[in-house]
Formats: C-alpha cells, structure tokens, sequence
C-alpha cells in the first residue's frame, strides 16, 4: 500500500499541475492532463437501473459520454442543476467520462514538497484513490488519482469482470 | 542503409491472400480432362508471385511449399505431364498450407510441419521428382528456371539484319525455325531501312549460318552475334553490354561484338557483368564446336509467341491501379462524422421550417439543397464500406467439393447474386453462420446418390446460395433440393429433449425447433455437422447481426433457410416510441406490428403476468415504463399502443406510451465510454442532439423467462 | 537533381519496397504495376532507370523492354531485370530483348542499392 502511493507520488512529481475543484467544503486536484474540457451542465438522457449517481448520458460531438454526479456519490454538496453546474470531461483509460462538480477553482502548481501522502482517515473519498494531499497557501487539496477512480468498479462505469 | 522489412507484410500478406483466393477458384473451376493453358498460366503465376514475395521478406517456409508447388505447376503448363484430379487436391491443400503458414506469420502461431511436409512430398512425387530430403530447402540459386525452353544443344545468336529489297523471308525463317530455337524480337515493320532482329538458339555455326542468309541479305547489312554468359551461373545480377559506353549499341550497325568474359572482381560471387567490346569481325568461335545440322530442335517461333500471347491473357485478376487500400477506421470516422451532418442538417431544418417560407424562399431552397446534398454524402460514404458478398460465397465452392467427396455425394453448388454488396463488418461476420449452414445441407439435407436416384431425383443435388436486395436488407439464401426437413422426426427429438411441443404446432413452429440449443436430429453424429453445436449459434450470430433467419422446407424437396440482414451495420431502420419523457428506438426489424388493444383483450394469468389477445392468440405483455422504471401517466395498455415484438421465434406485446415516428438512426457504441445497459442494444443521436437508446428486442422478448 | 528510376512490378509489396528502398536512397522513383502501366509511364516521363519483374499480366518485362527499346529516348538507357528466373536462357532473352543486366529475385534492398548505383551513380 505505503509502496503504491509512493510510486503514485512519484508520477505526480512528473505532471504537478492540477485542476482544482469543489465538492462541498472540500477542494480536490486532478491531473490536467486527464482533462479534457469543462463545460456546462446539458439534459442528459437517463440509463434505467443504474446507480442515482450515474444521471446519463449525453452526446458530445457525436460520441456517447456517461455523466457521473460526485456529489451524489460522496454525498457532498448541493445537488442542484442549473447553468452554473459544472461538468469536468475527462478522459482516462481510453475512455471520455463527465463528471459533474460543484465548481471548478483554478489550475494550480504544487511541488513536491508540497504534497503530503494521505493519512488513514475516512473521509468521502477512500484513501486508495488518494494520491497525497497538497498544501497552497491555506488551502488543503485532495489530490485524486482519478483514473484509479474512475475505472474501479465503485463507480459502475465499466463492465467488471467476472473473477 | 537499413530498411525495415516489416512495414511491407501487410500489403505481401494481403496480396497472398488475394493469390490463394484466385488460385482456389481457378483450380476448383478447371476441367480435369481439357485445363485451359490460361488458367494453368494464371495459377502458376499466382504461386509464382508469393515465391517471389515470401523471398524477398524472408518468410522461407513459404518460399519451400511455392517452389515445389511452383515446379508441377510448370509442368503442366508446358504439357509435359497431364493434369490429374488428385493434382487438384494436393495443390488445394499447398494452398491451405500456404494460408496456414501466412497466417502464421501474420497472427503468430504454429503451423503442423508434418502436413507441410507431407504436401511437399505429395507434390514431388506428382512432378516426379524425389525430394532429396523431408522438406524441400530453397535457396536464390535454385530456384527453378520458368519459361526455359527443353535443353538445346549449341549456342545463342542475335541475328540482325536488313534484308534485300522485295525478298521474301518465309523461306529464311522456316530454315533458321528448323536449325533449333528461333525467336524473332523485331520483324521490320515500321523501319526504313527494314531491320530484323532476331535470336536463334542453335547448334549450327557461324559460318553455316551465314551461308544460310547469303540469298536474303547482303553481307554488310548481317550482323550475327554470339552470346555466352560470361559470368558464373549463380550471378544473382550482372550487366549486358558495357556500362561505360551504352552509345556501342548505336553503333552495332558497323561490324561484329563479341561477348568477351569479363567478370568484374566482385567479392559477390552472386552477380556479375557482361561487357561487350567491340571488335574486328574475325574468329568468333562459339564455345563449343557442334555437329552441324544435328539441331532436331523443333519449336516453331509462331507457335512460341502465340503462347506467349496467351499466357499473358490469362492473367489473374490483379490489385487494380485505380483502387486504394485504406483503414477501416478512416472509413468509420468519415461515417460518424457524416452522422454528426445529418444530424446538424436535421436540426438546421427543424428550425428553419418555422420561419416564413415567403421571407426566407432563399435560406429554405438552400436548405432543400443541403438535404440532398447531405443524403448522397451519406448513401456514397457509406457505400465505401460495402463489399460484394462474392467475397463470403467464393469459399464455398472449395466447401462443397471436400465435404461432398467425403461423404460421397454428388452436389453442385450454384451461386447467384454474388455482386450484392453489404457491408464489410457484416460480410466478415457472415462467413461462419453461412459456412454451418451449407456443411448442414450437405450432410442432412442432400441424399446420397442412390436414395436419390430411387426416389426419381438427379443423383447429383444442388445446392444453391442466393444473395439479393430487398428494401434496406440484403436476403441471403442457402436453398437445397435434398429431403427436406422431417417434422415427425423434429417432433419426437423435441419430445425427447424435454421441449414443449404438441403435433398441432404449425410446420414454421415445427422448423424453428432446429434453433434451440444442442438440437440435432442426424441420426448419427458426424463429424461434419450433428455434433448439437449449430443451428442455434448460427441463429445467435445472425442476430448479433440485427439478422433474422427463416426456413422453409418441404419434404422430399429440399430446405431453404433465408437470412435477412440490414444493409449495414453503422445504420439502422427504426421506428422511435414514447414513455414518459424519453424516447427509444426500435429496430423495424423486429416489429411485426402496432395496434391499440381494447380493455376486454387485455387479461392478467394467475395474477401475475398480463397477456393480450391479438387474432386468437396470447401474447405476454412487457410495459417498457417497468422495464426502465420511468414515470409515466400512461398505464393501462388501452390508452398506449403495443408495439408486437418477433424476434427468436418468440413474440411479445410492448406497451408504451406512444409512436413518434419512423427513421434511420446511426448506430453509436454505449459501451465506447460506459458499459452495456440491459434491454439495451446500442444508442443513437436524434435530430434535437439528444441521445436515445436502442431496444434489444432479442432480450425484451425473453424477459419473462 | 535526383535522378528518376521506373519500378515496374504487379506485386504491391515488392513494388512498395524497391520504391521505399530507392527514395530512402535519394531516387525519384515512379511506379508501375505491369508492362503496359510501364510503358506509359515511361513515355509520360523522363526516366533515367528501368527496374522491371519479368513475370506480369498485360505485358511482361521482356516485352516492355523491347518496346521500350524501339522508343528513341530509351535507346540506351539502363534497363535491369529483376527476376527470379536467371538461367542462361531468360539470360540470352534479356539481353536479346536490350536489357542492360539483371538482379536475381529474393534481393534484399542494400543489393539493390549497390547495384543501382553501378549503374545510375
């Protein structure tokens, strides 16, 4: 475990620039490279029997993209949806997903030092997708490793295969 | 300089293939009794290229198998050995060897050397050759000599020559024809003076052969010229002339060359140069000094040429200069992206339609412009991925024949339609259904000659394998004139394997009991088909496709079962439905009909199923709004429509709220970016830019089970 | 400015790799994929060297190479044959026909080379 996180620290020193968002009172960073755009919140077109954090999917420029709510999946925020709802497209292990936010802040430069590997705790997020926490200024930014994320079958977003 | 072979085998094992397929037919389609020339020509050419080929990328095994397969085949096209039929089949079998050993290369894998060997041996021992050792071992050296003409005794002349003024030559070249090889380059015509070039391969001198020309032409206007390679036999190149000084040819018209050795000093022994230097016509000896007049050479130059003539007609199909080779996935990217214009062109005219159309008359034509201009973009983008269906039928005829032969039955395989196109993703996924449906006919559905022949039938049976258009599908039938399904027979195994049938179920019902998985009614299991894996893979598969297969068969007569595909697969013919807010599309394919039920013929079964009464029959009712759990005001069937669902021989009633309309979607994969979602096949964009899903109907009719 | 060499031959990948071998090299090199297509290559064109396959559907090489020595400009330009058959025989024909020389078939792309440049520099 101590292992892994460290080798996941060590690829963030590579690309130590982060886009931050909120979830509630929390801020979170991803890699900015696995993003892909940001834009506004569009219907979506629901899936039956699928988990309430998985809203649907919508058509971006042809192709179909599934739209996750991480508010409602860590149970952060106000699930609202209006012209200032923000989805952040990302595109991670070959696949385009859209993740819908409460706001994203800006792209931030952290170095090394200023990550923190994560302490045991419970918070909204489970620590295997925590790749470290980074200190700017006052702020404290949850760094997730969000393809890990992304592609575990927490999220119902890929077919799990049968073991 | 090093050049990365790799990059060239795609385009030598696509060419390969290309050479097996037409080498394949060919030999399937020759007449054993009288070949034709041109076919033998065009095989060994075939064979003659992946030798060349396999050469020169290193893929030795191939090289082997060509060149002894390369060896009979020149055999027999020089006649010197008479086709025989089981010539046809070890050269069928170097070719499967061959595709074995490509696809080896190409995929990896492993390919049995006990067959390659064996082939090899069958083929030399048909050409008459003793293989020196199990498996043939080829180098650049070795390889056979093509087009040589039966050993000559004496030498090569290159006679040039303008002959007297109106003197007839007939005389001079029937004599040069009878002293040995005579091959004539140039005749004359078009040149004034009139120059005549020839070569004779001869055992004859110099001196005599002059003589010979002494009443046709002067002296001074002959020019005879010996040549013997100079450099060693195992020159992999060498040069004719001298490099220096190519203006000598100019000159030739001015006395004598003779061929002078001398091999440049390469350390390469496997080339060499030829250097002609002039000089004085004096003492050109040949080489060896043969008996005169002993040349019993026959050979005639007209005949010679005439062969030539026709070896070059009967060239095979070649990759054609005016075609490309592009990837598929070019072609499915432009198919999405013209998706993407239908789609914008859609909206652009759904917003139009509310303006003025006496304001707007300009904006509105350019708008019925874009229209069409939009719909031939389509139809011709999605043409490139269309491909005639010959490609699947043109394996069948090899199919026919070894399955026949070994269950000794007499079957002829007629195709029709082969120029049908379908698209490429279907094509390809055709091959296997198609291929279980014919080694069926062959084993269950045709007699074997003598039961025919008593029942006052051809003892020979057809199999006929039908391809054609109708509306937006493509019917592809394999029909055979053999027993034809035996419903008691069918009965009784159902029976017997537990399904649920009774003897008054319609003989279509009766046919579609073949489809259930591991039903097989061969009395004896075979090797061939019988082994309880088929019919319904076939049926899976074909639905995989958005296919529906259907059979109809008459006893004594003989079966067809007809598979009905969409056109392509990137667009499908959908009628799209209401529930609640969302829409979803249903393939028409599947939909056999749409009614509004009365209350009255809506009944629950033992309080838990709904079922309606349509015509006499019951059908189970699926209410889409449960399926998906929308919300919807509309629950009690009588105010929706029920859309009648068919497909793997069962039928449900769909409820939903209402029919929107009827279009062609463009398929888009759900799983690119998510996952499958139940109950649903796939999804596509809709005129607004919203997403809709596709209904699997395959699963929605069996969802109560 | 580069010299231009005619590669004629019905197969695609042996045709791809000469071209490929020869522009590596510096050579403009125009294709072709049987006598006929390089006949009317070379008359559309300036050619300063001739690689040719002997065994091809429309026109063979041997013929190319006689027709291609009746045209005043390829009176005397180079013309190598490339063919796997080197017997004294498709020897004797090839230089009957007007070929310069040959190169035996499998070659690997550095025999080309050295080969075409004995011959073109």
């Amino acid at each position: 475990m101590q292992a892994t996180q460290e080798a996941a620290s060590a690829d963030v020193m590579t690309n130590n620039e982060f886009l931050s968002f909120t979830l509630g009172k929390e801020e979170y960073g991803i890699d900015i490279l696995k993003v892909q755009e940001i834009r506004g919140y569009d219907a979506v077109t629901v899936l039956a029997n699928t988990p309430e954090f998985i809203k649907g999917v919508i058509n971006l420029r042809g192709i179909i993209v599934p739209i996750v709510d991480m508010r409602i999946k860590f149970n952060l925020g106000n699930v609202t949806y209006d012209e200032l709802t923000v989805v952040i497209i990302l595109n991670v292990a070959n696949r385009v997903v859209g993740m819908v936010v409460d706001g994203v802040s800006d792209v931030i430069s952290l170095t090394s030092e200023q990550i923190k590997p994560a302490p045991e705790f419970g918070a909204g997020l489970d620590t295997q997708y925590i790749l470290g926490l980074g200190t700017l200024d006052d702020r404290m930014i949850i760094l997730a490793d969000i393809e890990r994320l992304m592609s575990s079958s927490d999220m119902a977003l890929v077919e799990v295969l049968a073991a | 300089m090093t050049v990365d072979m790799s990059q060239f085998y795609q385009v030598f094992f696509e060419e390969v293939a290309e050479h097996l397929g037409a080498m394949e037919s060919l030999l399937l389609g020759m007449d054993v009794n009288s070949p034709s020339i041109d076919d033998l020509n065009a095989i060994f050419r075939a064979a003659h290229s992946i030798k060349g080929g396999a050469g020169t990328f290193g893929f030795n095994d191939m090289t082997s198998v060509t060149h002894v397969l390369e060896t009979l085949l020149d055999k027999l096209r020089k006649e010197e050995l008479e086709l025989r039929n089981e010539m046809i089949d070890v050269f069928l079998q170097a070719g499967d060897v061959l595709r074995t050993q490509m696809e080896a290369h190409q995929n990896g894998g492993d390919v049995d050397e006990s067959i390659v060997t064996d082939v090899c041996q069958k083929l030399d021992e048909l050409s008459g050759s003793k293989p020196a050792h199990g498996k043939p071992q080829l180098t650049a050296q070795d390889v056979a000599p093509v087009d040589i003409v039966p050993a000559s005794p004496g030498v090569c002349y290159k006679i040039e020559f303008t002959p007297d003024e109106g003197i007839e030559l007939d005389n001079l070249l029937a004599e040069l024809g009878n002293m040995g090889q005579l091959e004539i380059i140039e005749n004359g015509a078009g040149k004034v003076p009139p120059l005549w070039n020839l070569t004779l391969t001869t055992a004859v001198t110099e001196a005599e052969l002059k003589d010979t020309f002494a009443f046709f032409v002067q002296p001074e206007k002959l020019h005879i010229q010996l040549f013997t390679d100079a450099t060693s036999d195992d020159a992999s190149y060498g040069f004719f002339g001298d490099m220096d000084s190519p203006k000598v040819e100019d000159d030739s018209s001015y006395g004598f060359f003779t061929d002078v050795a001398a091999p440049p000093a390469e350390e390469d022994s496997s080339y060499g140069f030829f250097t002609e230097i002039e000089t004085p016509q004096v003492e050109t000896t040949p080489v060896s000094k043969p008996s005169p007049s002993k040349s019993p050479v026959s050979a005639a130059a007209e005949v010679k040429t005439g062969r030539r003539e026709t070896d070059k007609a009967g060239a095979t199909s070649q990759a054609d200069a005016s075609t490309i080779r592009v990837n598929t996935d070019k072609v499915d990217l432009l198919i999405n992206l013209v998706g993407e214009l239908v789609i914008t062109q859609a909206m652009l005219a759904q917003t139009a339609g509310d303006l003025d159309p006496v304001l707007h008359e300009h904006l509105l034509n350019g708008m019925g412009q874009l229209e069409r201009n939009t719909r031939d973009l389509q139809e011709s983008i999605m043409s490139i991925r269309m491909m005639p269906i010959g490609f699947v039928f043109s394996r069948f005829p090899r199919v026919v024949r070894d399955l026949a032969s070994k269950l000794n039955k007499k079957i002829e395989l007629k195709t029709v339609g082969e120029g049908t196109e379908l698209d490429k993703g279907l094509i390809e996924k055709l091959s296997d259904p198609l291929t279980h449906l014919v080694r069926n006919s062959i084993d269950h559905g045709i007699e074997a000659p003598d039961v025919r022949e008593a029942a006052g039938k051809d003892p020979k049976g057809t199999i006929t394998l039908r391809a054609f258009h109708q509306g937006s599908n493509i019917i592809i039938e394999v029909k055979d004139n053999g027993a034809g399904l035996n419903r008691v027979k069918i009965l009784s195994k159902a029976k017997e394997r537990g399904l649920p049938v009774n003897d008054s179920m319609t003989d279509q019902e009766v046919w579609q009991l073949i489809f259930a998985p591991g039903f097989s009614t061969a009395d004896v299991v075979t090797d061939v088909s019988g082994r309880g894996v088929g019919m319904d893979v076939v049926k899976r598969n074909i639905h995989e496709m958005g296919g529906q297969v259907e059979i109809s068969s008459e006893t004594g007569f003989g079966s067809t079962i007809s598979i009905r595909l969409p056109l392509t697969l990137a667009i499908l013919d959908g009628m799209s439905i209401s529930v609640g807010n969302q829409i979803f599309i249903i393939p028409l394919t599947f939909i056999s009909e749409s009614l509004q039920p009365a209350s009255t013929e809506i009944k629950t079964v033992s309080g838990q199923g709904t079922v309606v009464q349509v015509r006499g029959a019951y059908l189970p009712l699926v209410a889409l709004h449960k399926v998906f759990r929308i919300s919807t005001d509309i629950i009690e069937p009588e105010r929706g429509i029920l859309v009648l669902l068919e497909a793997d021989g069962k039928k449900v009633a769909l409820f939903v709220d209402e029919l929107v309309g009827q279009h062609q979607v463009v398929l888009k994969s759900l799983e690119a970016n998510y996952r499958k979602v139940p109950y649903v096949s796939g999804a596509t964009i809709m005129g607004d830019g919203r997403v809709a899903m596709i209904l699997d109907v395959a699963a929605l009719v069996r969802i109560n089970q | 400015m580069a010299k231009t060499i005619l590669a004629v031959d019905d197969s695609t990948s042996i045709r791809q790799m000469v071209a490929f071998t020869l522009k590596g090299a510096g050579y403009d090199v125009v294709e072709a994929v049987d006598g006929q297509d390089g006949l009317d290559k070379a008359k559309a064109k300036s050619i300063n060297l001739i690689l040719t396959d002997q065994n091809m559907p429309k026109m063979d090489g041997l013929t190319l190479i006689k027709n291609l020595r009746g045209l005043p400009q390829y009176k005397s330009t180079p013309i190598l044959m490339l063919t796997t058959e080197a017997g004294d025989d498709m020897k004797a024909k090839g230089k009957a026909a007007g070929a310069t020389g040959w190169l035996v078939k499998p070659f690997d792309p550095q025999k080309l080379l050295d080969v075409v440049k004995k011959v073109i520099g």
